[in-house]
C-alpha cells in the first residue's frame, strides 16, 4: 500500500471509516461550483438506483477549490434523493471529500482516486467529470455494470457528439491512437471511464506519476496503458457530450494534453507499437457513437487565417520539425486562395503528424515547442475537415474520419522509417 | 696585457659555461612541463570531446544557435571547438608554469594573472552558452505563443525576445571579464532604454488594438465571450 502516502491524513482518516467497498465513483474537482452539486447528486441517484445491494463510495478529490465546491459535494446529501424519489439504498453510500496536496493537477486528482479505490478494494471504479452537466443516472450503470459484471477492465466512454465537435479527437488523438497501439478506442482521452480494481493497483504501479502525463493528459495516459497491458477493453455509450469543455477551451493546453501525452508514450512503447500493423475493433455496450447536425456557427476564415500565419511565421521552427517535401507541400497550400484550391489532406496530414511524432522523439527542439508548433497546422487540417465536411450527414463523416483512419495505419511505416533514421 | 686579454676571456668563458651549466636543468625542467604538459592537455581534449559527444553537445548549441554561428563563421561544430579550447587553455597554462621555472624576472606575475582570469574566462563562456540557449528558447517561444494567440508580427517580438537576452548575455560575459566595465554597462543601459522606449512607443502608438486586445484579454475575458472563442468547438 505504497500509495497511501499520496492521501492526505484527513483523506485517509475518511477511507478508513468507510472500510471496504464494492464500487466507487471518483470526482476530481477544481473550482466546480457551478456544476458539481448536479453532478454529484446525479450520481448518488445512478448508484442507489442501479447498485442498491452494493457498497459504493463516492470520492471528491479537491485540488484546492476557492469557491463552494467542496461545500456543495459534501452538501448533496442522500435525504434529498430519498425525499423526492423511490431510491433506497439497502447496503451502505459513502460519500467522502478531501484536497489532495500539491495543488490543481488532474493527474494528482485522478492518482488519488485510484489509491482510494485500491485501499478499499472496490471491484469497479469510474471516473466521472465534474463539468458533464448532461449526465444522467444511466451513465453510470453503463460506466460501472461491464467492468462490475467482470467482463472487462477499462471501460471508455461514446458520446453523442455534433459532427464538428471534437476535431482534435477525430483528426489526430482517435486516428492516430488506432494506428499507434492497434484498438479503436473512440475517446482515449475521456473525462468519464471506468475500470477495475486490479487495473487500479496496475495503473499505479506504472511510472508515469513521475513524468510529465502524471500531471497533466493522464487520463490518455491511462488509456494507453490499459491497452499496452493487455486489458479487456469495452466502450459504453453514455449519451450527449457537454458541448463546451473547460478543459480543452485553449487549443494549445488540449494539445499539451493529449497529442504531447500521446507522442510522450511512444517512447517507452516502442517495441509494441512497431509491430502492430493494422487495427482491432473494441466491443461497444448500449450502442454506437452517434453524430449530430445540428447548425453550428463556425469562424472558419479564422481558422485558415491562423493556419497561413502560422506556416509563414513559424517556417525556422517548422524546418528543423518537418522533411523538406512535407514542408514545401504546406507552404504551396498556405498560398491557394481559401474557397479555392485549398485541402490540407489525409496523406499530407497524416505524413505531417508522423514528422511532428519522430521529432519528439528525437527531440530535435523543446518537446513542448514541438507540440506548439503543430497547433497551426492542425488549423489548417480542422478547416478542411469543416469544408469537406459542411453538407456530409453523420455517415458520411464517420466515414471520413473511418478513411483518414486506414489512411494513418497505411502511412505508420512512414514513421518507423523516421524513428530511427538521422533526419 | 696579452695574458691579462686571455685570462678575461678565459673567466668570461668559464662564466657563460657556468651560467649556462645552471640554466640548463631549468630549460629541461620547462621543457618536461611543456612537453607534459602537451600530453595532459591532449588528455584533457581526449576526455572532453567525449564527454561532450555523449552528451549530445552539438544538438544543445544547435539549439542555442550556436552551431548555426559557428558554421556561417566557417568554423568547426561546437564539440570540436570546445575540446580545442580546452586542449590550449591547459597546454598554455603548462608553459606558462615552464617558463616560470625559467626563473626569467617578472614571469611570475603574469603567469599569475593568467591562473587567476581563467577562472573567469571559463564562467564567462557558460554565460555566454547560457544566454544563447536561453535567447533562442525564449525567443522561439515567444514566436509560437504569438503565432498561436494570433498576436500580430510574432517575429518581431520574437527578436525583441532574442535580442534583449543577448544584450544581456553580453553585458554578464564582459563584465566577468571585467572588459571595459563603465563601457558595457553605459552600453547596456543605452540599448536597454532605447529597446524600451521604443517597444513603450510601439505599443502604446503602433499597437493600441493589441494592447487593447491584451488588456481585454487580460483583464475583462467575458467580452470576448461568444464572439472568437476557439472556433467555438470543443477540440476534444
Amino acid at each position: 500500500m505504497a500509495e497511501e502516502s499520496i492521501l492526505t491524513d484527513e483523506f485517509l482518516r475518511q477511507l478508513i471509516d468507510v472500510g471496504e467497498a464494492d464500487v466507487l465513483v471518483g470526482v476530481p474537482t477544481y473550482n466546480n461550483a457551478a456544476t458539481v452539486g448536479h453532478v454529484v447528486q446525479t450520481i448518488r441517484a445512478g448508484l442507489l438506483k442501479y447498485f442498491p445491494r452494493e457498497r459504493a463510495v463516492i470520492v471528491n478529490a479537491d485540488g484546492g477549490s476557492r469557491d463552494e465546491t467542496a461545500n456543495l459535494v459534501r452538501g448533496a446529501s442522500i435525504n434529498d434523493l430519498q425525499h423526492s424519489t423511490d431510491l433506497n439504498a439497502l447496503r451502505t453510500l459513502h460519500s467522502i471529500s478531501a484536497e489532495y496536496a500539491g495543488g490543481p493537477a488532474t493527474g494528482t486528482a485522478l492518482r488519488t482516486i485510484l489509491a482510494s479505490a485500491e485501499l478499499l478494494r472496490v471491484s469497479a471504479c469510474a471516473v466521472v467529470s465534474p463539468e458533464s452537466t448532461t449526465i444522467g443516472p444511466e451513465w453510470i450503470e453503463r460506466l460501472l455494470r461491464p467492468v462490475y459484471q467482470g467482463n472487462f477492465d477499462f471501460v471508455t466512454p461514446l458520446y453523442r457528439r455534433h459532427k464538428f465537435d471534437g476535431l482534435l479527437m477525430r483528426n489526430l488523438v482517435y486516428p492516430m491512437t488506432r494506428a499507434f497501439y492497434g484498438r479503436r478506442v473512440r475517446e482515449p482521452y475521456a473525462s468519464e471511464f471506468s475500470f477495475s480494481g486490479s487495473l487500479a493497483s496496475h495503473f499505479l504501479a506504472q511510472d508515469i506519476w513521475v513524468h510529465e502525463v502524471g500531471h497533466t493528459g493522464t487520463e490518455i495516459a491511462l488509456t494507453m496503458s490499459a491497452i499496452t497491458g493487455g486489458f479487456r477493453l469495452a466502450q459504453s455509450f453514455l449519451g450527449v457530450k457537454p458541448h463546451l469543455d473547460a478543459r480543452s477551451a485553449d487549443l494549445v493546453a488540449a494539445m499539451r494534453q493529449t497529442v504531447g501525452a500521446l507522442f510522450w508514450s511512444l517512447e517507452p512503447n516502442f517495441s509494441l507499437w512497431s509491430s502492430i500493423r493494422d487495427s482491432q475493433p473494441v466491443p461497444t455496450v448500449g450502442g454506437e457513437q452517434e453524430v449530430t447536425l445540428e447548425p453550428l456557427r463556425v469562424n472558419r476564415k479564422r481558422l485558415f487565417d491562423m493556419f497561413r500565419s502560422g506556416v509563414a511565421e513559424l517556417e525556422p521552427v517548422l524546418k528543423s520539425i518537418l522533411s523538406p517535401p512535407t514542408l514545401a507541400e504546406l507552404q504551396r497550400i498556405a498560398t491557394l486562395a481559401e474557397e479555392d484550391d485549398f485541402c490540407y489532406g489525409d496523406e499530407l496530414w497524416a505524413r505531417t503528424v508522423y514528422e511532428f511524432a519522430a521529432s519528439y522523439h528525437k527531440a530535435v527542439i523543446s518537446r513542448d515547442h514541438i507540440i506548439q508548433a503543430l497547433a497551426p497546422l492542425y488549423r489548417g487540417r480542422a478547416f478542411t475537415f469543416l469544408v469537406e465536411n459542411r453538407e456530409a450527414s453523420g455517415e458520411q463523416v464517420e466515414q471520413n474520419v473511418e478513411n483518414f483512419c486506414l489512411t494513418c495505419e497505411r502511412l505508420k511505416a512512414s514513421l518507423l522509417e523516421l524513428w530511427n533514421g538521422k533526419k | 696585457m696579452r695574458e691579462i686579454i686571455v685570462h678575461e676571456l678565459t673567466q668570461a668563458t668559464q662564466e657563460l659555461v657556468r651560467e649556462f651549466a645552471r640554466f640548463l636543468p631549468r630549460l629541461m625542467v620547462m621543457l618536461i612541463v611543456v612537453l607534459v604538459g602537451w600530453m595532459i592537455a591532449f588528455l584533457v581534449k581526449a576526455i572532453l570531446r567525449s564527454f561532450l559527444r555523449l552528451i549530445k553537445f552539438d544538438k544543445l548549441s544547435e539549439g542555442a544557435g550556436a552551431s548555426q554561428l559557428l558554421s556561417k563563421a566557417a568554423l568547426p561544430s561546437s564539440t570540436e571547438l570546445v575540446s580545442r579550447f580546452a586542449f590550449w587553455t591547459a597546454w598554455l597554462g603548462f608553459i606558462l608554469v615552464g617558463v616560470s621555472a625559467l626563473g626569467i624576472l617578472g614571469m611570475q606575475e603574469y603567469v599569475t594573472r593568467f591562473f587567476v582570469f581563467l577562472p573567469r574566462l571559463l564562467v564567462a563562456l557558460i554565460f555566454l552558452f547560457i544566454g544563447l540557449l536561453a535567447a533562442s528558447f525564449f525567443s522561439r517561444a515567444a514566436l509560437l505563443w504569438a503565432v498561436n494567440t494570433d498576436m500580430p508580427s510574432p517575429r518581431l517580438l520574437s527578436s525583441a525576445a532574442r535580442v534583449l537576452i543577448t544584450v544581456f548575455t553580453a553585458s554578464a560575459v564582459f563584465e566577468e571579464l571585467g572588459l571595459a566595465d563603465s563601457t558595457m554597462l553605459f552600453a547596456f543601459a543605452i540599448v536597454m532604454g532605447a529597446v524600451m522606449l521604443g517597444l513603450a512607443i510601439a505599443f502604446g502608438l503602433g499597437g493600441q488594438d493589441l494592447a487593447k486586445r491584451f488588456l481585454e484579454a487580460r483583464f475583462a475575458p467575458e467580452k470576448k465571450e461568444g464572439k472568437e472563442r476557439e472556433d467555438e468547438l470543443s477540440p476534444l
